[in-house]
């Protein structure tokens, strides 16, 4: 159970933001109203992807170092688990943009720019069952994932606030932070983030044991 | 446990207590019927982690079988 701490964390922090997240009080704006509270869900869900992205890319960078294939395999696994919180970022952004925005999918430079990180990252893993042969196809892989990850960085993050965008704290409009994340939000805001953080390491820690078993079961 | 949670249900009428002008749910709130869907939810999140516990029990027995 000791070593098990960061998952009860993970588990009451996001627990906690649940809870918080519908009851405590958050700043009454136009537009907005109740489905403010969504930045305590639908926010959490991209920074878990964006955190599984990077101890992939951090684990591809160390395959290619070490050439060992259990570093290979978290690289992977992270992926396999951030395509998910991708897609629930997406599903419930689009709820969120339809309501607030008026279209499920407006034509917004960070919307189009995940679709395109998405299908990145699709790619990546449609590339890794295309190669037969183990190693060449952890050292394509690795190397491809290096190169995806600034580009889905630049993608989500540089090109949106060039430009006009929908998004807070994008091209024109100020950010969540600026004047309405007041300190209230915050309070459940950030454990909410590190509760999914947690949670989505947790899955991709599951995810990467299990595929260690099939491995060694497959070795042999 | 009980105490925990007393705790937590202090903090968020503490912060609650605020007056507020734009159209909000306010009415959910009076009514007391907010809190039924935030139990819904912890419910069904709580037996989603337990269930992510057991998976993970059953990984470790494998493991240790190996």
């Amino acid at each position: 159970m000791k070593e098990n701490w960061w998952k009860i964390l993970a588990s009451v922090l996001v627990l906690y933001s649940l809870a918080g997240g519908l009851l405590i009080e958050v700043p009454a704006l136009p537009i907005l109203h109740e489905s403010i509270r969504n930045l305590y869900y639908h926010v959490p869900m991209w920074f878990a992807m964006i955190l599984l992205y990077l101890i992939s890319v951090i684990y591809s960078i160390k395959y290619l170092a070490s050439g060992k294939t259990n570093h290979d395999l978290i690289a992977v696994e992270c992926v396999n688990t951030g395509v998910i919180f991708c897609f629930l970022g997406l599903a419930s952004g689009m709820l969120w943009a339809n309501i607030t925005w008026g279209d499920f999918w407006p034509n917004d430079p960070k919307l189009n720019g995940s679709a395109i990180s998405t299908l990145m990252y699709l790619a990546y893993l449609v590339l890794r069952n295309s190669v037969d042969e183990e190693q060449k196809r952890a050292k394509i892989s690795a190397v491809y994932n290096i190169f995806a990850f600034p580009v889905m960085i630049v993608l989500l993050f540089i090109l949106p606030r060039m430009t006009d965008s929908l998004h807070p704290g994008n091209g024109g409009n100020p950010g969540f932070g600026g004047y309405d994340l007041d300190n209230n939000m915050k309070l459940v805001f950030y454990p909410a983030v590190i509760g999914w953080i947690l949670m989505g390491t947790w899955i991709m820690n599951i995810r990467y044991r299990l595929r260690k078993l099939e491995n060694i079961e497959n070795s042999i | 446990m009980k105490k925990i949670l007393s705790i937590l249900a202090l903090i968020f009428t503490f912060i609650q207590a605020r007056s507020q002008d734009v159209d909000m749910a306010t009415g959910m709130r009076s009514s007391g019927k907010i809190y039924v869907v935030v139990a819904v939810i912890g419910v069904i999140f709580l037996g989603l982690v337990m269930y992510l516990f057991s998976i993970d029990r059953r990984v470790k027995k494998l493991e240790k079988k190996d």
